[in-house]
């Protein structure tokens, strides 16, 4: 009895000092796990920043399971987290089904899109993946001596065809005889963090020619690096900015500023504006990396004529084709 | 008489090892610097103390006993199906395809129609296996594992290419139509007054599993075909002798491994999500082959062992939740219990059994 008593005050405990104390902020990664050196990771680096700038609290969680998603979502919301920040697109559609239950919590799916209209506390954070990655491929294409340059991508999924869609147009616009190859990892999950095959893969790209490689591939795309830097060829980075992991390698990273979209949210608070934001070029939620690394790397030319290329894709002069918009690519077969 | 007796074979060796794996995580935990016993209570009351949490412990179970009940039926003929998973994912694309492109008029119709779509889907992945074993003598255990990957492409070249609707970035497929809807726990149990099983996914398929696991029982030893698959597990040439035929055998069985392992898609892809996803599967394929191991191959004991692994997969859900346990240190603790209950297993069982039998001396 008394042992019964004693735990059922614990557990009181436990759940009082559980639950939040005024509105803390909530981040759920994606399946592929907080430190993937990429996506999740810039989140992760978003959230801390928040909590050393503002000295707020935020609560984060991995996922184990597809069926997580809902329950944390609801959890989360339960508790009082306001607002709850989510990273992938997988996360839209759960969010779909737990917001209407929770109108005066803020969801945020960043890379995912809610319908604004239905769900009036629902942010959607996209990006413009193809616009950074015709800066890069541009650059590809004026770094390369064979004018043939290579892609390697994740899972085989839409998202990673619109990168490589961007990419193939970059390349193409300033060689139009260049060659690209593009190859994805893998079909399933794995394809995400698997750097042998990466590594594999760069190396079968190196033997047709290519000498830049742009991966955008999560933890695979580190073995992607590695070769290129063993090989004595160019890389890509993506996402976060990679260019540290091998000076001199390394021509740029493709920035996917997930952790500006995380902190920006976070600071917001509960007041967080929903809706739809496409963070592009224009409000700098894309572009491409330069610092000490590949200073030696990257020409004033070539520095010159991508940023020219960006002024262009701002105004509208050059539209890029995006893949997910009919899923279909003009210049590059999947 | 040199075994001890049936019960303490059944409970006892179970218990124990469970017991030792308990009292080497709560040392892990120990050492992250956390309490184990709060931990252990944050398990219990997120996953047994309330009925929102028994409703995710059920619905994890249902996944488990079918892929173990697959495992388990395959282990009578003494076959290894590892290929769970990729019968579960084909299973899914089964229910995927009969939900979204036969309209059903109710959902109890449609259960019955995609309960059997996910067998015939999952079966058909099992017989190519189950056949290059009985004609080709290709080990099983290769070629189901290598199916798995087979599987996952498939579904994955049908997602982006086929199910997709237009414009999405997620490789999965449309909502399913509103009549496929299984009702929920929540739906079923919930009076307006209390509002049980809140929004947790278990639902209608945790019953198809425990029918499942009652028709199994019957198959096994209270058929012909039951006696055939046991009599081939015990003896292949026993059973050749007696008139059997492997290849007939080690195909059927393969083939009711398989229905079994992709009727798990029920619960995730018609109960749970209501659209078919990549993932759909979520490791249950292989958990499933603990659960087996743990449930001696009996379907009442790949039950209680499902209920256990639903526990631990909840119970772990709420560490990851409210702790700073990380995710990894959840699958350890999952990792042990596997370890003592599977592999372990006479390392418990060698000691008791002495035990029982320097006792039974004594009487004499």
């Amino acid at each position: 009895m008394t042992f019964f008593a004693k735990t059922l005050g614990t557990v009181a405990a436990l759940a009082l000092s559980a639950g939040a104390a005024v509105a803390d902020a909530a981040l759920i990664y994606d399946l592929g796990g907080k430190f993937d050196k990429s996506f999740n990771e810039a989140g992760f680096n978003g959230a801390e920043r928040y909590k050393a700038e503002t000295g707020g609290n935020y609560r984060d969680i991995e996922l184990q399971s597809e069926v997580q998603r809902e329950q944390a979502l609801r959890r989360f919301a339960e508790a009082g987290f306001n607002p709850i920040v989510t990273t992938g697109f997988s996360m839209s559609t759960p969010i779909t089904a737990v917001a209407p239950e929770y109108p005066d919590t803020k969801f945020v799916t960043i890379d995912g899109y809610v319908d604004p209209e239905a769900h009036p506390n629902v942010l959607s954070v996209l990006f413009a993946e193809h616009e950074g990655s015709y800066l890069v491929g541009m650059m590809a294409a004026m770094a390369s001596e064979s004018d043939t340059v290579g892609f390697v991508g994740g899972m085989d999924i839409p998202l990673i065809r619109k990168f490589a869609c961007g990419y193939a147009q970059g390349v193409l616009a300033v060689k139009p005889d260049a060659k690209v190859i593009s190859n994805m990892t893998g079909t399933t999950p794995a394809a995400w963090n698997d750097p042998v095959k990466g590594s594999e893969l760069a190396k079968a790209q190196i033997s047709q020619g290519a000498d830049v490689i742009y991966a955008a591939a999560g933890g695979t795309g580190l073995g992607v690096l590695q070769t290129a830097a063993d090989e004595g060829i160019l890389s890509i980075g993506v996402d976060s900015n990679q260019n540290y992991l091998h000076p001199g390698s390394v021509l740029t990273s493709m920035l996917k500023r997930v952790d500006v979209a995380v902190f920006d949210a976070m600071s917001a608070g509960p007041d967080l504006e929903t809706g739809v934001i496409a963070l592009g070029l224009a409000n700098n939620g894309v572009g491409y990396a330069l610092d000490d690394n590949n200073a030696d790397l990257v020409s004033a030319e070539m520095k010159a004529a991508v940023d020219a290329a960006r002024e262009q894709i701002i105004a509208g002069e050059i539209s890029v084709h995006d893949y997910s918009s009919d899923d279909a690519c003009p210049v590059l077969n999947f | 008489m040199d075994k001890m007796p049936a019960w303490a074979d059944a409970v006892l060796v179970p218990v124990i090892s469970v017991l030792l794996a308990a009292a080497i995580s709560a040392l892990v935990i120990l050492a992250i610097g956390e309490n184990p016993v709060t931990a252990f209570q944050l398990m219990v009351d997120g996953a047994l103390m309330k009925s929102s949490g028994w409703g995710y412990t059920l619905y994890y179970a249902t996944n488990f006993t079918f892929t173990g009940l697959a495992v388990a039926v395959a282990f009578q003929a003494k076959m290894f199906n590892i290929g769970g998973e990729g019968q579960a994912l084909i299973g899914g694309l089964g229910v995927a395809l009969a939900c979204l492109y036969v309209p059903w008029p109710h959902w109890s119709i449609a259960l019955i129609g995609a309960t059997a779509s996910s067998a015939i889907f999952g079966a058909a992945w099992a017989l190519i296996p189950g056949y290059l074993q009985a004609k080709r003598g290709s080990h099983i255990v290769i070629t189901t594992i290598m199916f798995n990957f087979i599987a996952s492409a498939v579904l994955n070249y049908v997602l982006v290419n086929v199910l997709k609707p237009q414009g999405s970035m997620e490789p999965a497929s449309g909502r399913f139509p509103e009549e496929t809807f299984l009702p929920t726990f929540q739906q079923m149990f919930s009076t307006s007054e209390t509002v049980l099983f809140r929004g947790s996914p278990a639902n209608v398929s945790f019953f198809v599993a425990v029918l499942a696991c009652i028709l199994v029982w019957l198959l096994i030893w209270r058929t012909r075909l039951g006696y055939e698959i046991r009599a081939f597990g015990n003896s292949e040439t026993a059973a050749k002798y007696a008139g059997i035929s492997p290849v007939k055998i080690t195909v059927i069985t393969m083939l009711i491994s398989g229905g079994l392992a992709g009727m798990m898609a029920l619960n995730t892809t018609m109960g749970e999500a209501e659209r078919l996803v990549l993932n759909a599967a979520e490791g249950a394929g292989f958990l499933g082959i603990a659960v087996a191991l743990m449930g001696r191959s009996h379907p009442v004991g790949v039950f209680l062992a499902a209920l256990l692994f639903g526990f631990l997969y909840q119970g772990g859900a709420e560490l990851a939740f409210w702790t700073s346990i990380p995710r990894e240190l959840v699958t350890v603790i999952q990792a042990l219990v596997i370890l003592f209950t599977g592999a372990l297993d006479n390392m418990i069982r060698m000691p008791l059994e002495k035990i029982f039998l320097s006792f039974r001396k004594g009487d004499v």
